[in-house]
């Protein structure tokens, strides 16, 4: 685990405190405190329902917190917007839609340009340079229903690097994606580590998360557990987190799966 | 042409281009229906702000009118929201109610005058050049024309300031939050446009075609595009094509202007959806044809390939043998191989197929894959 790099004290990348969220009267996240130090690549994992998507959505405050706070860097988000990048669920916009892959990737520099501002010839740059670090800049004119699976994700993580952030949430990035593009995108993400940014992943694979991530967060509406992974990814709090079925430590073999993205 | 035959198309072109550029983002956006709503429930919006203004040209009825859209928007999604009501449900509750209350207003207090639910249902263009915008005691042309042509002045100017903002609000609304663009105020605000435009064109056109010319055109766009751009451009070419064509229609049968307009949104989406070069049903089942004898052929190549030197070829690759091996009826076994011999792939010894370096090197690669 990588310390704070040259900040006074141990101010966290993301602090979210008491965080209480309620779809009607249905708590989907209860009480979680969690707190992720800058420089670490964290998994968030739970079951299905564990209210993970709603974690990230609640930081970026997308969603309505009943209660709790959540700042970046010691502020909270609204001031902080430009140091957060964010990697929706693949399958959250509709890939007919008529555009190109560079113009996907420019999108995420409009939060830089603000109200009015029109994207030229630096935010083409910005894209096209995001498009080869992530394999794809033959693809940059391709209109976006021809991608497979793992190109749409590549896409994605081109335009969260483009937003040239410091912390980065991700909402299952390694959902439906080939063998190949999952090793480019772990490489990626150590990159980005090296480079001091802090990442956030929701993660559905828990034989990679000791392989992948230095940090993980065990998700159930509460929080079960959130820190290094030597510390938390234990028995116990798997099976706190999953109700008992999982035998991943004992048997350092998953027989279940659970590789179901969540609705 | 005459005057009034020029401003007809004028005035009907305006509309239509009004009408499409929203709609656009409509359909992106999964809303096609919002726009049936919201071009009925205005009727409210105009039936009070006639009470009130007594004049159906005025800014200030289109103003109030657009208020009952936004309105319409509004409840629909508060009793979305409530989770009892599904949001198809929920529009089928909330504009009929404002449209029969618009209707009760109307037929009651206002059956002497312009106003009637047949203009409403309908409108009616071939009026629009009676009523002449004069100012200073100078007729400078029909008042709709102005109406529409601000309208549409005002929905250029909205999507080319918040072109950005409208097209990644449209793709990604989550991404759109977390930048700070908030995607519920660039709802409202395409919703106050989509208002005002059916306003606008509801005087024109009525309120039952408006939903035609906010759809069609960017459907039948959306078909032979890949660019948003292109399809904002697209569509509104083909709204005043559809305009203009509907006009002469109108004319040469003796028909409603409004109608033959909406006719002809219909005809153009259907052509389209046949003849679009790529997309189009026509070239899709004539690239599926073409597959087939590509493949075939390729099939074929490989199977004389695979037996080429062994014994028994005689047999294998013998003409009458591909019925039997790859289930082809004579006809289309004739036909393939005919394609093939034209293409270069093969060669013939009287009923014996043979391989010619080129459909060699074809079958080669074909295996490969």
């Amino acid at each position: 685990m990588t310390g704070p790099r040259g900040m006074a004290g141990a101010e966290s990348a993301i602090r979210v405190e008491d965080l209480t969220v309620a779809y009607g009267e249905k708590p989907v996240l209860w009480d979680v405190d969690m707190a992720v130090p800058p420089g670490v690549l964290m998994a968030v994992i739970g079951p299905n329902g564990a209210g993970k998507t709603t974690l990230i959505k609640a930081i970026m405050g997308l969603v309505r917190p009943v209660a709790g706070y959540v700042s970046i860097f010691g502020k909270p988000y609204l001031s902080q917007r430009r140091l957060v990048g964010y990697v929706p669920q693949r399958n959250s916009v509709d890939w007919d839609f008529p555009t190109s892959v560079l113009d996907v990737v420019m999108m995420g520099r409009y939060g830089v340009l603000g109200w009015f501002g029109r994207p030229g010839r630096a935010e083409r740059k910005a894209a096209m340079e995001a498009l080869t670090k992530v394999g794809m800049a033959d693809l940059a004119g391709r209109q976006i229903s021809q991608l497979s699976g793992g190109q749409q994700q590549r896409v994605f993580l081109a335009r969260a690097l483009v937003q040239d952030a410091r912390v980065y949430l991700m909402d299952e990035p390694f959902q439906g994606v080939d063998a190949t593009t999952e090793r480019a995108i772990v490489t990626l993400l150590k990159e980005m580590r090296s480079e001091g940014k802090t990442v956030l992943v929701v993660h559905h694979d828990l034989q990679t998360v000791p392989e992948y991530f230095d940090w993980v967060t065990l998700l159930n509406v509460r929080c079960v557990a959130s820190g290094p992974v030597e510390k938390a990814f234990i028995d116990r709090n798997l099976r706190l987190t999953y109700g008992g079925r999982v035998s991943y430590l004992t048997h350092h073999a998953a027989e279940e799966t659970f590789g179901h993205p969540e609705e | 042409m005459t005057a009034p035959q020029i401003e007809i198309q004028l005035i009907a072109s305006a509309v239509a281009v009004s009408c499409a550029l929203p709609g656009c983002f409509l359909i992106l956006r999964r809303m096609a229906m919002m726009s049936d709503a919201i071009s009925h429930s205005i009727l409210v919006g105009i039936a009070v702000g006639f009470f009130l203004i007594r004049d159906l040209a005025s800014p200030l009825l289109v103003l109030s009118a657009a208020l009952t859209g936004v309105l319409t928007v509004s409840l629909v999604e508060l009793l979305t929201r409530t989770k009892r009501v599904r949001e198809d449900a929920a529009i089928g509750l909330i504009f009929p109610a404002l449209f029969s209350i618009g209707v009760i207003l109307i037929s009651r207090y206002a059956g002497d005058v312009h106003l009637d639910v047949d203009a409403v249902l309908l409108g009616e263009l071939a009026f629009a050049p009676f009523n002449r915008l004069v100012v200073l005691g100078v007729d400078i042309g029909p008042k709709g024309l102005y109406l529409m042509a601000g309208i549409l002045l005002l929905n250029l100017l909205f999507i080319l300031a918040f072109y950005k903002e409208l097209k990644l609000a449209t793709f990604d609304a989550g991404l759109a939050g977390a930048l700070g663009f908030s995607p519920v105020a660039i709802h409202y605000g395409l919703m106050t446009i989509v208002s005002i435009t059916a306003v606008g064109a509801f005087d024109a056109v009525g309120s039952v075609l408006v939903v035609a010319l906010m759809i069609a055109p960017p459907a039948t766009a959306y078909l032979i595009t890949d660019r948003l751009s292109s399809l904002l451009a697209a569509s509104s070419l083909i709204g005043v094509i559809c305009a203009v064509s509907g006009y002469w229609v109108a004319h040469a049968l003796d028909v409603s202007i409004a109608g033959s307009m909406a006719s002809m949104t219909g005809v153009f989406f259907v052509a389209t959806f046949l003849a679009a070069p790529d997309r189009g049903l026509v070239s899709i089942v004539l690239r599926r044809a073409r597959q087939r004898v590509e493949f075939a052929q390729t099939m074929l190549l490989v199977h004389l390939y695979n037996h080429e030197g062994l014994p028994g070829v005689e047999r294998e690759n013998h003409m009458d043998h591909l019925g039997e091996h790859l289930r082809w009826e004579p006809d289309f076994a004739g036909r393939i191989v005919g394609a093939a011999e034209r293409k270069g792939s093969i060669s013939r010894d009287g009923a014996l197929l043979l391989l010619t370096e080129r459909g060699r090197e074809t079958a080669r690669q074909a295996m490969v894959m």
